[in-house]
């Protein structure tokens, strides 16, 4: 039997506006409880909302970086349910008039590009924040109320967990270069719930949608789809079916469990909110923000190809995220080879950075050191791996690498007249090696080099080493 | 001389000729208070140390030569709905018994920036939510011309007290004839103005595409000078017009020749007491005598007002009492195991029934899928009553009818019958349903009960409705009656 799972995913994105989305409060994460606030994010009696222009036009930004349509006129609405984190009864929100609709965002699935549509995306205000003490009370922040979101739901037109987290990852990477949001799931400002549900290709049979939420990390995304994928076609392989509910993944256990009794539908009593005045979005303000959009991540991957002739991997790797990119042209502004300066970053540098879980503006060097140890290498002033060692210290300590080099005494010896005099007594102390070498036995050169690079300390040329010793056997 | 006798232009004209000062009237407003309203029940809290305070400072402005606001010395009330920095606003409900708001309403700002004194805060129904006063939590507040009757409402609090003499000025909220009703009910002028002409930001909604912040006062002039410093556009709120500050108090003039009022077949033949229509028309004749053209129209949807009113208001309702829970201020009940029961039981305890029935009927409309199609349709009525205005305002520059259809009813009367009381906003709601401006103004008595004229206008046309009820007023002479209180 054949089965095919369908995947829709409903993103909430917090907006890195300087303001919240009806106030002057500051919109910033952190701060002492309750510090961001004011009678209209706390929702007092009497207070109105005022929209923040910038939130409209972050939605438009990431509705044109995501190749939606946008809408001509605005209105908001209320969505109204109970929470305490919720100050006004009701959330403010877009109901059936999105800001932005009918766009998509491109992925590499294992078929080749495809197509992943974005039904909508509306804006909307962000609630506070419940904290469950110890002591069993519930005490609410509500620096976090009215902060603006953008809610991006998908078409259901994702078919694995890996579909969904390259979807994810490609979001967050575009979503970034604008610079609309950070994305930090760890922070909350990208959360994701998903709805998905299986069919039989077969027979056409459908088990009922379920939602998935308290996914905090891509992979938890990928996982629990996968889970829920093998629990609902087990279901139809019994016969059975599932029922339409909600789900928490449990992250501890790997696991979902059932959150909400079945049954129950959300009735939002959405209605028109007419404290906020209906917006119309001219035309020439949309093309504005458009022509001010920076290069989005697939152009600057085939600019990458193009420009510095690199393999459309390497383009893919570096324009991953834009800081990454940014870092790469820097430095080959500052040092010519692209493709060296691209090996580098794949290699050592992009390694350190997974490993240690950080990103690029973590690190304690920039583009213009990285370009000076290239630049060390090139003229022969030190070996690649005593440049690889430097880099290890830059990324420690963030001193420049040409200091790093002198304390350490890591020039490279290249003159002859001193390197002929440490080849002579390796060769005197490794007669043997000699012989064998004479003997055919290619690899005793080795061990011979091996031993002139043992007592410089790596310092030694290596080329002139290789030469070196080259011409003191044949003297022999 | 009984300081509690002069209209607020004569108090400001004392005060800045230095016959008597701000804290002397203010006292003997105060005294008034004391001496009264035990009674009458008009205030649920008087700010007296405040007021000491501001006249003070208005006396010293006095001493110094400083200028002085155009509400120099004048006491004010403001009605419980409108929120106060630092002085408890109730809304007329147990829910909000002990809020203190943060904040100072704009148009409360804008009293304070011209000097104006803050006597205390008057009496309403529950959240603005009635016709009679009696539904506030604080209990009823009595007509001061009968004290068997109601005062009207929801603004009865500050008609009361305007009508008692314990303030000059007041301020009110019109949702759906809440400035006009009880105005008419107390004998005294109440401003209704256009929807957007004064900020709303600071009154505790009821009905947000409805609501408007409106004047009173025990003339024309007087209601007028409290109107010119509450208008005009606020960065605060969004709904209100890009409307400059106004100055009508300027161009206020008892000349109306020729001017084009309209007087609606469909309002005039509505059920009502036989002693207003007499009332309204023979204020209708004055007009002509006046040099006015007075002439029947048709407003063929009026019909529709009450029903498109109704789906329109307690939707709204519904989703702006949301906000009451119990959770970040207001009251929350004692005991609750759950966040359910939290609520449940903190609105149940916390809200009064008439504000329940609105919430119950609103939460229908916007959760059904039939309560959706007549939400709906109710919009697009409401269209239609608009366009029926503006037809009419293209010819005419005011429009005439009685302000209620009936005499102020006695206090326990509602409750036995809450649909009549309803009716008594017949004339009053389509000006809230087309965001209009209107005016109540006294046009005589009946049996010793004062009946209203109400005059409205096409949106943002004030000045129109306010020199209709100042030649009015200067031509009627009301007698004894009017002022024997």
């Amino acid at each position: 039997m054949a089965y095919k799972t369908i995947v829709g995913l409903e993103i909430h994105v917090e907006l890195l506006t300087k303001t919240k989305m009806f106030c002057h409060c500051k919109n910033e994460f952190g701060g002492d409880a309750n510090t961001h606030c004011c009678p209209i994010c706390l929702g007092l009696p009497g207070a109105l909302p005022k929209l923040n222009k910038e939130a409209l036009e972050y939605g438009i930004k990431a509705g044109l970086a995501l190749n939606c349509q946008i809408a001509d006129r605005v209105k908001m609405d209320r969505k109204h349910y109970f929470y305490p984190d919720l100050t006004k009864g009701y959330q403010i929100s877009q109901d059936d008039n999105p800001l932005c609709s009918k766009g998509y965002l491109e992925i590499e699935s294992e078929e080749g590009p495809k197509k992943i549509g974005i039904q909508r995306i509306h804006i909307e205000e962000d609630t506070g924040k419940s904290i469950h003490t110890e002591a069993g009370d519930t005490l609410v922040d509500y620096n976090r109320a009215g902060v603006p979101l953008i809610e991006i739901v998908t078409a259901p037109d994702i078919n694995s967990g890996e579909e969904a987290r390259m979807f994810l990852e490609n979001l967050k990477n575009t979503l970034k270069y604008i610079e609309v949001s950070d994305c930090k799931m760890e922070e909350g400002s990208l959360r994701c719930d998903v709805n998905i549900n299986v069919v039989d290709t077969e027979t056409g049979k459908r088990t009922n949608i379920t939602e998935l939420k308290n996914l905090n990390s891509f992979k938890a995304v990928a996982t629990a789809i996968e889970y829920e994928e093998n629990r609902h076609i087990s279901l139809l392989k019994e016969g059975k079916n599932t029922i339409k509910e909600t789900r928490r993944w449990n992250d501890v256990e790997n696991v979902t469990v059932a959150m909400r009794g079945k049954g129950t539908t959300d009735n939002y009593r959405y209605a028109v909110d007419v404290d906020i005045p209906p917006v119309t979005i001219k035309e020439a303000w949309i093309d504005e923000i458009r022509a001010n959009l920076p290069e989005l991540p697939h152009a600057k991957k085939e600019r990458f190809m193009r420009e510095y002739d690199l393999p459309e991997y390497d383009a893919g790797v570096l324009t991953q995220s834009k800081e990454l990119s940014i870092f790469f042209e820097e430095t080959v502004k500052l040092c010519d080879d692209a493709k060296q300066v691209s090996n580098w970053i794949m290699g050592d540098v992009l390694r350190r950075l997974n490993d240690e879980g950080i990103e690029v503006g973590d690190l304690k060097f920039g583009p213009e050191d990285l370009a000076a140890l290239l630049k060390l290498i090139n003229d022969d002033k030190i070996s690649n791996n005593i440049g690889k060692k430097v880099l290890r210290e830059m990324f420690e300590t963030g001193k420049k690498p040409e200091d790093i080099v002198k304390e350490k005494g890591w020039i490279q010896i290249s003159d002859e007249d001193e390197l002929k005099q440490i080849v002579g007594k390796v060769l005197e102390e490794n007669q043997q090696s000699v012989i064998d070498y004479k003997n055919g036995k290619d690899r005793a050169l080795g061990f011979i080099i091996g031993q002139v690079m043992k007592a410089t300390r790596g310092k030694a040329n290596p080329q002139i080493v290789n030469k070196l010793v080259l011409e003191a056997i044949e003297e022999k | 001389m009984d300081i509690t006798r002069l209209t607020a232009e004569e108090i400001r004209e004392k005060i800045e000729k230095k016959e008597v000062s701000a804290l002397e009237v203010t006292r003997a407003h105060l005294d008034r208070i004391r001496e009264i309203d035990g009674d009458l029940n008009a205030f649920i809290t008087i700010t007296e140390e405040e007021a000491l305070e501001a006249a003070k400072r208005v006396d010293q402005k006095v001493k110094n030569g400083e200028k002085l606001g155009k509400l120099a010395g004048i006491p004010v009330g403001v009605k419980d709905n409108i929120v106060t920095k630092a002085i408890r606003t109730t809304a007329g409900s147990k829910m909000l018994e002990n809020f203190i708001p943060p904040y100072d309403a704009t148009v409360i700002k804008r009293i304070k920036e011209e000097d104006g004194i803050i006597l205390g805060k008057t009496n309403l129904d529950e959240f603005a939510g009635s016709y009679s006063t009696e539904s506030s939590y604080f209990g009823p507040t009595k007509n001061p011309i009968d004290k068997e009757r109601v005062p009207g409402g929801s603004s009865g609090g500050s008609t009361a007290a305007v009508r008692a003499h314990e303030v000059a000025l007041a301020l009110g909220s019109d949702t759906g004839g809440s400035n006009r009703q009880p105005a008419s009910y107390c004998g005294i002028v109440g401003i209704k103005p256009s929807y957007g002409l004064v900020s709303r930001y600071g009154l505790i909604p009821l009905s947000n595409s409805l609501d408007v912040v409106g004047t009173f006062g025990r003339n024309v002039k007087d209601a007028t000078l409290l109107l010119d410093v509450i208008a005009g556009s606020d960065i605060n709120d969004p709904s209100a017009m890009e409307v400059e500050r106004v100055n009508y108090l300027e161009s206020l003039q008892a000349d109306i020749k020729g001017m084009r009022i309209a007087l609606p077949g469909e309002y005039m033949n509505m059920p009502m007491d036989s002693r207003v229509k007499e009332k309204v028309l023979e204020a209708a004749r004055l007009f002509e005598k006046l040099g006015a053209k007075v002439e029947e129209v048709s407003l063929p949807h009026a019909k529709y007002a009450w029903a498109t009113y109704y789906l329109i208001v307690v939707s709204e309702i519904s989703s702006a009492m949301a906000k009451y829970g119990g959770v970040g201020y207001g009251y929350r009940t004692e005991d609750y195991e759950t966040l359910d029961e939290l609520y449940i039981k903190s609105r149940t305890e916390g809200l009064g029934e008439e504000i329940k029935r609105s919430i119950m009927a609103g939460t229908y409309i916007l959760s059904s899928q039939e309560g959706k199609k007549y939400y709906e349709k109710a919009f697009r009525v409401r269209a239609l009553i608009k366009e029926d205005f503006d037809r009419v305002f293209e010819t005419y520059d005011v429009i005439l009818s009685p302000t209620t259809p009936n005499l102020p009813f006695k206090l326990g009367e509602s409750v036995k019958n809450p649909t009549e009381m309803y009716g008594s906003g017949i004339f009053n709601i389509p000006a809230n349903v087309a965001g209009l401006c209107a005016i109540s103004v006294p046009c005589g008595y009946a049996d010793g009960l004062p009946v209203g004229l109400q005059i409205m206008g096409d949106r943002f046309k004030e000045i129109n409705i306010l020199k209709a009820a100042y030649a009015f007023e200067a031509e009627l002479s009301l007698g004894g009656e009017h002022s024997g209180i």
